[in-house]
């Protein structure tokens, strides 16, 4: 689980071994992982031969590059930003903490959901919205949220 | 028509013409140098909200040396209340990649790539069967250029292009100083043009319809069209493509509903303007930030009178707090000391007269900062503190 | 040429020029912070701000070349609003406790701060609640994150000149921070403990670890005796801390001060630098001979060991090089072994109570200190190694006069050395010590150079080469007989990656080289006072070599104590003694 080199080989093999593919190789590792390990940090320093503070340090910018703890297999984003917040994102955020039994920022204790704030969707027309690792959805309510989740807990997503 | 100058068109999103990339090829035929001077007549601006003209920047790209060059999609879309360039990514993506190959035709650059935020990554498996499809036909046309789509990874800074740049080459998205500007020294180090989704395909319709065409959209002076993602208190929240020029009283007449008390213009980092200024203020690119016109991406976020502006401007801080890059001084510290500021202010642990100061540092923000981000977060602060002065003191 | 416009005043600069460098070239001083002259441009802290005529927005004059015509003030309203208002945003998440800091009137954050914002606090304190941790993981370098303005000097100095980046940005907006990887403590990382990111930190964030109340402390025991030893780049730059101007030497008053301030016999590190040659000489002599004569497989070029940051570089990056390195101690640790040793025994001493201190430009030398092998007295050998800024903290708090004190020499048994030491402290001194008594231990005849000076392996250069036909050597030395020596030096770690990255892949043409971990060598070292740029490690340098110049004694193999020592006591060079006391093994380590 732990190991990412076939990862990093995929993605050196196809672009080199150059700093570009950096966050490529963070971003692949997130999708499987749904974080990065220090280990998988340090393996990817190593491949790269770039600092691991340096890896570390980049990685630690962006949102969607998770270091610090490991997230659920489903991460839940649900839009903060203006538009989103005048149209009941905290309905929402309820509606879920309930649903799951977490708050904000938390993993479920089975590992499949997380749950977190992040910034505009750019789908302010249509919000609240948020985000199930990179499935869309709009216009929600408590009752639709609820009904997204419980099909995600049943493994139902498809038919939604 | 009498009352309300807004003027609707359907040009962006007009469905390709039967063969989708004839008009490409037609266009890979005419001279660059006419092209650019097209580009340069029509005025057109950079359709991200900086609003920099875009055949200036291919002419400055055309003419740095450098044998390989790069052409770069912007589509890190992520000012609050814009949403038109995933609507254009999933509508009309050949239209983009029609426009980058223009532009890389003409600057002599063979790579493309679309910087797709991370939010979009939805798009990502659509973008690449286009992808596929233009690429055989630029076989066709014998042009050698290839498009890849970068994925963004979640920070709003990127949106920023030299920040963007940083970001492809696998570092944190710091933006640089400039100058060097990309046009000479860009992704890696080479000649670079940065455009927004819109632009490119606004460029293609520039060099369709010829300058003169285009400049005959726009009214009260301002030139040309654009988008424009409208959310907020409307029942008609979507994507429009308008003429430029409009004033924000067009636009709440024709999307607000019927209470509205602020428009929000350009997004967190543009302007608030009040129902007082509705009908003086017009939507466009020649004004300077404080003049009558206002610039834009095109995020028009409407505000009506159940709407505390106080929160309003505590989300937008805490927005800039968090999307800051963090490395220059007045845009790192001074937006922490805005949004404590006002909560200080609201909460009687400083006194109104303190807004002053805040304001004040905003003027430094603006003034100092190193790159776009920290410039514009005044436009916002001090256009709603300024304006609804009584909400955000009680 | 460029001309352009500053305050009203015009001025001729290259193109290329920052605004910065064009308003001190007509002395017109612009206030900055995150710049430094070692490290690449930034441009982040923005209190560089300038008004360019006929622009919006201010121009950060350190990262702004010149554009022919431009008119700049350098101190307009605007201007000094921004920069008042940069400086208290900067003071505002920077937890002041000037009272309290190391770093209290040495301070580039408190120098800005009293000449731009004195009055009340204009804006909020954003360190209020916050729960600073402060790493003190490391015996050598200490980070106390509530002081740090987050210049990104440490960064860029870690990365840029030592090539290390062990030090990172971490996260955006307002979390961001400098850190290590994954926040380790930094004893935990592959820090060489150098101290560079200590010289180039504009506050107190990045300090040393100090130890000197504990020397004090022995100081004040009649029952313990103190000896010190110091280094020979210290007496080239503590008179800086003390009203002297950069490169003045202060050797004898230095001895003065340390024997006035407490301490019962101040000896020199130079003559451990001197032991060192004659160790590491042999040693070099004794690999070509088992590699041209007994045709062995020995690690050929041989690397200086000398320098502790350098040290613990090699460990990290080039764990499986280490056999390269020379067995040698650094003169600091043969001090500490023979003090607690032939010094204790010469001088009737019980070692347990000698408190054996080092004065260092450096602060890896406290880790070197504390390495668990350093132990061959049977106690720790050096109890404590201070900064050169620590000791000038000491003379300071002592309430010395020291531009007044008379000079005094250094003590003797193991206070005797030559130019040859002396020069250690400067990049390519080690080289040119080992050349000036290998070549005549091999010919019997003086190095080929004038008046000793082997100006190749001189300067600042990074990487210097050099090379010496061995002719006529004697007997004993004739397998060398023709052979073109061929010598390397750097300095800088940066550069040393270089060096062994040639090394790793079979490349490299040397026999010896000299790598010292900082730039301009120990000179410019950790340890040294702050401020530190290429003009002052310069002067540092040229006080060196007169030094040197004007002593009499100049080769390693003429200090009488050396050869005392070896009569009295180690017998010969590489024998069993010196194996047991003046060398020692290395660890590999990870590196990442």
């Amino acid at each position: 689980m732990s190991d990412v080199t076939e990862i990093i080989k995929k993605q050196i093999n196809q672009s080199g071994k150059k700093r570009e593919v950096l966050l490529p190789i963070l971003q692949s590792i997130v999708e499987r992982d749904h974080y990065l390990s220090s280990e998988s940090l340090l393996q990817v320093a190593k491949s790269l031969d770039i600092s691991a503070a340096d890896v570390y340090g980049t990685a630690s910018f962006y949102s969607f590059l998770e270091t610090n703890k490991k997230l659920g297999k489903y991460v839940i984003r649900v839009c903060k930003t203006i538009v989103c917040d005048m149209q009941g994102k905290r309905e929402i955020i309820e509606a879920i903490e309930n649903c799951l039994d977490i708050r904000i920022g938390e993993t479920t204790r089975n590992n499949k959901f997380s749950l977190l704030y992040t910034n505009c969707l750019g789908w302010c027309h249509k919000g609240p919205v948020m985000l199930i690792n990179n499935e869309v959805y709009t216009e929600l309510t408590p009752d639709k949220v609820r009904r997204i989740i419980n099909a995600y807990k049943q493994n139902k997503q498809e038919e939604l | 028509m009498s009352k309300n100058s807004l003027k609707r068109l359907d040009i962006i999103f007009a469905p390709y013409s039967t063969s989708p990339y004839k008009l490409l090829s037609e266009l890979l035929k005419k001279d660059k140098d006419a092209i650019i001077q097209e580009l340069i007549e029509s005025g057109l601006k950079g359709r991200g909200g900086a609003g920099f003209l875009t055949g200036l920047k291919w002419k400055l790209a055309k003419e740095a040396k450098g044998n390989e060059k790069y052409v770069i999609c912007n589509a890190d879309e992520g000012e609050p209340g814009t949403f038109k360039d995933r609507e254009i990514l999933s509508q009309v993506p050949r239209k983009v990649f029609s426009g980058m190959a223009l532009c890389a035709s003409i600057i002599g650059a063979n790579k493309g790539i679309i910087y797709l935020r991370a939010e979009y990554n939805f798009l990502k498996k659509d973008l690449q069967k286009e992808i596929n499809i233009f690429e055989a036909e630029a076989k066709k046309l014998n042009l050698d250029f290839s498009i890849e789509i970068f994925s963004g990874s979640g920070a709003y800074v990127c949106g920023e292009e030299t920040a963007l740049i940083e970001s492809m080459e696998g570092k944190r998205g710091e933006p640089r100083n400039k100058p060097p500007f990309p046009v000479v020294n860009g992704y890696l180090g080479k000649p670079t043009v940065v455009n927004n989704v819109e632009t490119f395909v606004s460029a293609r319709m520039v060099c369709s319809i010829g300058a003169k065409e285009f400049n005959k959209f726009g009214i009260h002076g301002q030139k040309g069209s654009k988008l424009f993602s409208i959310s907020g208190d409307t029942p008609k929240g979507g994507v429009y493509e308008l003429e430029l020029g409009l004033t924000v009283q067009d636009l709440v007449d024709e999307f607000g509903d019927g209470d509205t008390k602020a428009v929000q213009v350009g997004g967190v980092s543009g302007f608030c303007v009040p129902r007082k200024s509705f009908a003086k203020r017009t939507i466009g690119f020649t004004g300077k930030f404080t003049g009558d016109s206002l610039p834009t991406g095109g995020s028009i976020m409407i505000f009506n009178s159940s709407r505390s502006m106080y929160n309003v401007l505590h989300n937008y801080l805490d927005f800039f707090c968090e999307e800051s890059c963090g490395q220059c001084t007045p845009c790192r510290v001074g937006v922490q000391q805005l949004l404590l500021g006002i909560e200080a202010i609201k909460a009687n642990n400083k006194p109104s007269s303190y807004l002053k100061t805040l304001v004040k540092l905003a003027d430094t923000m603006r003034v100092s900062s190193k790159c776009g981000l920290g410039q514009s977060i005044a436009n916002s602060f001090q256009s709603i503190v300024e304006e609804f002065t009584e909400e955000i003191i009680y | 040429m460029l001309t352009i416009n500053i305050d009203n005043v015009p001025v001729k600069v290259e193109e290329g020029t920052t605004i910065l460098e064009a308003a001190q070239k007509i002395g017109i001083e612009i206030p900055t912070l995150c710049h430094h002259d070692d490290l690449c441009i930034a441009g982040n802290c923005r209190v560089c701000v300038v008004e360019e005529k006929g622009k919006n927005t201010l121009t950060a004059s350190c990262a702004t070349p010149v554009i022919e015509g431009m008119k700049i003030l350098t101190h307009s309203a605007k201007v000094q609003t921004s920069r008042k208002h940069i400086v208290e945003l900067l003071l505002s998440e920077h937890d002041e406790k000037c009272t309290k800091c190391y770093k209290n009137g040495n301070c580039e954050l408190q120098d800005l701060a009293s000449k731009y914002t004195v009055g009340d606090y204009l804006f909020m304190d954003l360190c209020e609640g916050k729960e600073y941790k402060i790493d003190d993981s490391s015996p050598a370098i200490q980070f106390d994150p509530s002081k740090c303005v987050k210049c990104q000097r440490c960064v860029r100095t870690c990365s840029e000149i030592q090539g290390v980046n062990v030090i990172t940005v971490a996260e955006k907006g307002k979390d961001m921070h400098i850190q290590t990887f994954m926040g380790l403590p930094l004893n935990n990382v592959p820090c060489t403990n150098c101290g560079q990111c200590v010289n180039h930190c504009p506050t107190g964030a990045l300090t040393e670890r100090m130890y000197y109340d504990e020397i004090w402390e022995a100081m004040g025991d009649d029952s313990k005796h103190v000896i010190v030893n110091t280094a020979p780049s210290v007496r080239v730059a503590l008179g800086e801390m003390l009203g002297y101007p950069t490169g003045t030497r202060v050797t004898g008053k230095m001895a003065a001060a340390l024997r006035q301030i407490g301490a019962d016999s101040v000896l020199d590190t130079d003559f451990t630098a001197d032991l060192t040659i004659i160790e590491e000489g042999h040693e070099l002599l004794q690999r070509l001979k088992k590699a041209l004569v007994d045709k062995e497989d020995v690690s050929l070029p041989m690397i200086t060991s000398c320098s502790p940051g350098w040290i613990k570089y090699i460990e990290h990056m080039f764990p499986y090089q280490l056999a390269h390195l020379s067995t040698c101690k650094s003169p600091q640790q043969m001090f500490g072994a023979l003090a607690k040793t032939y010094y204790a025994e010469k001088m009737h001493l019980d070692p347990k109570d000698i408190v054996s201190v080092s004065i260092m430009p450096c602060s890896a030398k406290k880790f070197e200190a504390n390495r668990p092998e350093m132990h061959s007295s049977g106690y720790q050998d050096i109890d404590a190694g201070l900064t050169t800024r620590e000791l000038g903290h000491m003379i300071k708090q002592s309430g010395i006069n020291f531009l007044d004190l008379e000079p005094q020499p250094f003590d003797s048994l193991m206070g005797e050395s030559s130019g040859a030491g002396v020069i250690f402290g400067a990049t390519g001194g080690v080289m040119e010590a080992a050349l000036r008594t290998a070549y005549e231990v091999v010919t019997g005849r003086q190095v080929p150079f004038d008046n000793l000076e082997i100006l190749p392996v001189r300067g600042t250069d990074g990487i210097k080469e050099a090379s010496i036909k061995i002719e006529g050597s004697l007997p004993e030395w004739n397998f060398l007989e023709g052979v073109e020596l061929k010598v390397a030096v750097s300095h800088g770690l940066k550069n040393a990656r270089i060096i062994m990255k040639q090394i790793e892949a079979g490349e490299s043409p040397y026999h010896f080289i000299e790598i010292m971990a900082c730039p301009g060598g120990c000179i410019g070292g950790g340890g040294q006072p702050i401020p530190t740029n290429a003009e002052i490690r310069k002067k540092r340098i040229e006080s060196i070599y007169e030094e040197d110049r004007n002593m009499t004694l100049r080769k390693s193999h003429e200090n009488s104590e050396v050869k005392k020592i070896y009569d009295d006591f180690l017998k010969e060079p590489l024998g069993e003694k010196s194996h047991k006391l003046l060398h020692t093994s290395y660890t590999k380590r990870n590196k990442f």
